[in-house]
């Protein structure tokens, strides 16, 4: 049972063409569209690494029918910042701050980080914890992970002020 | 949070600065590729049938109703192997297909390669095996007894070690004795096993792009079971998503050879998570039995000890993590009399081998969980006892072998003892109690403890493995600036060697352009990326052949400009006579020569042991303290762990951003052994091999870390730096069960229950039965 779709994905619109309808979110990201940053570590949603927002929503794509994500807007983490130019400050604060080391879930955590700092300007520690639980680092313990995330909730809190 | 300060350079860091990875911008921006991440045209998905039972003869295989799917290309089983029909790291006891029997499960029967990977799972289930099913054996100890039938040909006991030191008659006044127990864990990386074998156009030949610890140990397998010669088998890392010690064995990347062989096509073959915990080595599950004679003040007499470690099915690194846990026995205190038996065993259980701590984490929960039983027999406190016996440099050790390394013990355990306790529990953070967001637990039923771990941990191979590292470094002129290009084969798991390895080039050069090669087997071996040693040889090997470059840079310049080589030295971007008025940045010193050189760097040779356990087996060792504060429900057996501080013998933080990453991961690491993590097989079969049901620590398990890097330079070490990736993951568990023990004794006002906690991960249950 294959079809053609379309997904709209970092702003542009891809066709999905001859691709069998069970496939989920994650596999047609990455091997029919060759958008690799989303990863794959435990295809149960247990583990964060192939977070994508979908209609400004956090989820994980491989517990979402590719088919289903039509007509809805797809972000990844190629489509954070200036096209790629730059990286966003939350990127940057991750690789400043020592929050990556094999990287592999670092996709999702930036993805996950940006969508706590867009809701909660502020994040308490606690917040902070409690909102990056769904994404599994193994390598760093995380300490430099929430690290990265409170340098930029200072610097954008230094930002705004006058 | 931590006390260290990470000297920050982010461009152009030298050795002691904290500059930024140089993969970091592409691994936050998506565009780093990892082994999973090699897509290409006309490849293939290649996929593993693996045995449902631990232990069954195979009948009979039909591979026909496979092959009659349409977009199945290829299926291969043990009859399609055209070389060595066994790999292994150490004995090759481990069928690439099974080929008359299956031993765990999980063991690969058959590989297809087919046009999609729902089209290969659906071709798996097409095979028709016909298994006749055997009663498995998964009690170590029934094997070591020897009255069970061979479940293998090369026998059920994979290795006995014992060692005899002292006087094995010496006593005590004071005796303390337990069992210890350790869970299997898992390494439970990220970034699941892939590869991408792609086969040359003749077909005599193949390259394969893969996640690994050790490229040219994997081509030397790969080529013999290929039935190949190595030059035909190249190896290129893939991006690896963490290691841990799951990927030093052979796990896809001989199926997805064959495969590609096979087929005449690149074939890509992925694990999914279920099928990782079944196709690579675990951590071993250990029984561990010591006994401790001391002096009525503490001072340790003899030591006996027994280890039973259950090895699973096949060999992989067991008789060398068996060797670790026995010569750690006494931990960091001296030992003057011992006794210890060592075992371990080959069951129908998964496979084990290594990993991070590799057998010193179960010795070390055993040997902590005595010392504290000794201070209390004893009458002092946890810290008395281990200052009281601490190991020093040049005291010998139970394999008769002398300490050589600097052994900063005392002041591990003074400095972990120094960093602030955290602030008393916040009433008014729910959130913060034992069992979190579910707020379960009653604050009148929670105990604050605190516990204390010291270890002693081995770095690099040991028992007379040539360990050495390869590296080249070409220093050329370009665009009037000079540049520098390393080349290496030292796999970069996550760890940051590819930023140290430049920070050292940098340092020893003076030039700030460091580019790096592409990491695979077009240069000779840099060993494995483990046993904490890529610090030590491959950046000694980088250090050696950029000294190499130098050293040829010097010689030349001075010939041309009539000065002694001897006096010019690089400062900072400069050469420089140190006796004279010369001075030209590097850059412009080298001309339009290229300097080029390529070093091995070994480390000491060591010794095998012989029958009694004696000889000199290992090359150096760095030791580490902590100490965890943890809240327990002792009504319900909840665990929430505050805080771990921790005091580690660094030798020299080459990066002390990087070593801080280190710390706390492999806390974490150690965390989840305590509390969380433990492969349960029933009957032989897994029950919970996924992330749903083997839990993992997540943000909110993991407390705030607080570390102090003692720094006292390793003259032995060619940086003065020692291996930092074990040791963090050692000592924290036995502190951990320490300070749960600690909170039990509180609410108990007696320690019957504390006593009990002998086994991790502790769970629930174990805190609340009564």
């Amino acid at each position: 049972m294959s079809e053609q779709y379309r997904l709209h994905v970092n702003g542009v619109d891809h066709d999905v063409a001859d691709a069998w309808l069970g496939e989920n979110l994650l596999y047609v990201l990455r091997e029919r569209l060759g958008l690799y940053g989303a990863k794959g570590a435990c295809e149960q949603g247990e583990c964060g690494s192939c977070t994508v927002l979908v209609d400004g929503e956090l989820v994980c794509a491989c517990l979402v029918l590719a088919a289903s994500a039509i007509a809805q807007p797809i972000v990844t983490v190629e489509g954070l910042g200036e096209s790629g130019a730059r990286p966003t400050d939350v990127q940057q604060a991750f690789v400043d701050a020592g929050a990556v080391q094999c990287g592999f879930c670092t996709p999702g955590l930036v993805m996950a980080a940006h969508d706590l700092l867009a809701r909660n300007a502020d994040p308490t520690p606690t917040e902070i914890n409690e909102e990056l639980a769904g994404n599994i680092c193994r390598c760093t313990g995380y300490g430099r992970i929430v690290e990265a995330v409170q340098r930029v909730a200072v610097s954008r809190r230094s930002e705004r002020r006058p | 949070m931590t006390l260290v300060d990470i000297g920050r350079r982010a461009q152009g860091g030298r050795i002691g600065d904290s500059p930024t990875r140089p993969d970091g911008r592409a691994k936050v921006d998506g565009t780093f590729r990892f082994a999973s991440d090699l897509p290409m045209d006309g490849a293939a998905w290649g996929a593993t049938l693996r045995s449902p039972h631990p232990y069954a003869r195979l009948v009979a295989i039909n591979i026909a109703p496979a092959l009659a799917i349409p977009g199945v290309h290829v299926v291969l089983t043990a009859a399609d192997v055209p070389g060595r029909p066994t790999y292994g790291l150490i004995t090759a006891d481990q069928p690439v297909f099974a080929d008359g029997f299956v031993r765990f499960v999980g063991e690969a029967i058959a590989a297809v390669a087919a046009d999609h990977p729902e089209t290969c799972r659906r071709a798996l289930a097409a095979i028709d095996v016909t298994y006749e099913i055997l009663d498995p054996l998964i009690d170590a100890e029934a094997a070591i007894a020897g009255d069970t039938p061979p479940i293998h040909p090369d026998g059920n006991v994979l290795r006995a070690q014992h060692i005899r030191y002292g006087d094995p008659t010496a006593t005590g006044a004071v005796v303390v004795e337990g069992t210890y127990q350790i869970g299997m864990q898992d390494q439970a990386f990220l970034g699941l096993e892939a590869a991408l074998a792609v086969p040359d156009a003749d077909g005599a030949g193949v390259e394969l792009h893969v996640a690994t610890q050790w490229l040219h140990e994997d081509r030397k397998q790969v080529s013999a079971c290929l039935g190949l010669e190595e030059a035909r088998v190249r190896l290129v890392l893939g991006g690896v998503g963490g290691a841990f010690g799951a990927r030093e064995d052979i796990s896809l990347q001989v199926h997805t050879c064959l495969l590609a062989l096979a087929l005449g096509r690149p074939v890509r073959m992925h694990y999914s998570r279920a099928e990782s915990f079944l196709g690579h080595v675990h951590r071993h599950p250990a029984s561990i039995w010591m006994r401790h004679h001391a002096t009525p003040d503490g001072a340790i007499v003899k030591i006996e000890a027994r280890f039973v470690l259950d090895g699973g099915a096949y060999a992989s690194t067991s008789s060398a993590v068996l060797l670790n846990a026995i010569t750690h026995t006494q931990g960091p205190y001296r030992c003057p009399n011992a006794v210890v038996e060592g075992y371990v065993a080959r069951t129908n259980h998964l496979p084990c081998g290594a990993m991070r701590g590799f057998g010193v984490v179960q010795a070390c929960f055993a040997h902590e969980s005595q010392m504290d039983r000794l201070a209390a027999a004893c009458g002092v406190d946890p810290l008395a006892i281990r200052v009281r016996n601490a190991i020093a440099t040049g005291d010998p050790m139970i394999t008769g072998q002398i300490l050589e390394s600097v052994a900063p013990v005392v002041r591990c355990i003074r400095e972990a003892e120094a960093l602030a306790l955290p602030p008393p529990a916040d009433p008014d953070e729910p959130l913060a109690r034992p069992g979190g967001a579910g707020l379960t637990a009653d604050p009148q039923h929670v105990y604050r403890g605190v516990g204390w771990g010291v270890s002693m941990k081995n770095l690099m191979y040991s028992e007379g493995f040539d360990d050495y590292s390869t590296a080249r470094c070409r220093l050329v002129a370009v665009d009037g600036g000079a540049r520098v290009t390393l080349k290496f084969a030292t796999s970069e798991v996550g760890q940051g060697f590819v930023t140290i390895a430049a920070q050292i080039a940098r340092t020893i050069l003076g030039v700030d352009d460091v580019e790096l090669d592409r990491i695979d087997t077009g240069i000779g071996s840099a060993g494995s990326t483990s046993a904490s040693r890529q610090t030590w040889m491959s950046g000694g090997a980088v250090d050696a052949a950029c000294r190499a470059v130098r050293e040829d840079v010097v010689n030349a310049v001075g010939g041309r400009l009539g000065i002694d080589p001897l006096r010019l030295v690089v400062d900072g971007a400069d050469l420089v006579d140190s006796m004279g008025d010369y001075r030209e940045p590097v850059a412009v010193a080298l001309g339009d020569i290229t300097f080029d050189r390529t070093v091995e760097y070994h480390h000491r040779p060591t010794e095998e042991l012989d029958e009694d356990g004696q000889g000199n087996c290992h090359t150096a060792f760095a030791f580490a303290a902590h100490r965890a504060v943890v809240d327990v429900d002792t009504e319900l057996g909840l665990v929430k762990v505050v805080q771990v501080a921790t005091a580690q013998d660094v030798g020299r933080a080459l990066n002390p951003l990087s070593v801080i990453g280190q710390i706390e991961g492999g806390i974490a690491q150690g965390l989840g052994l305590a509390v969380m993590e433990e492969i349960v097989q029933i009957d032989g079969k897994i029950r919970n091999a996924s992330f749903t049901d083997y839990l993992l620590p997540t943000t909110v398990d993991m407390p705030p870390v607080v570390a102090a890097l003692v720094e006292e330079p390793d003259p032995q070490a060619p940086l003065g730096a020692k291996g930092v990736g074990e040791p963090p993951c050692i000592s924290v568990t036995p502190a951990i069960a320490a300070a749960i023990r600690d909170a039990l004794r509180q609410a108990d006002g007696n320690s019957t229950r504390a006593d009990r906690i002998t086994r991790v991960p502790v769970r629930p249950s174990d805190i609340t039965a009564t």
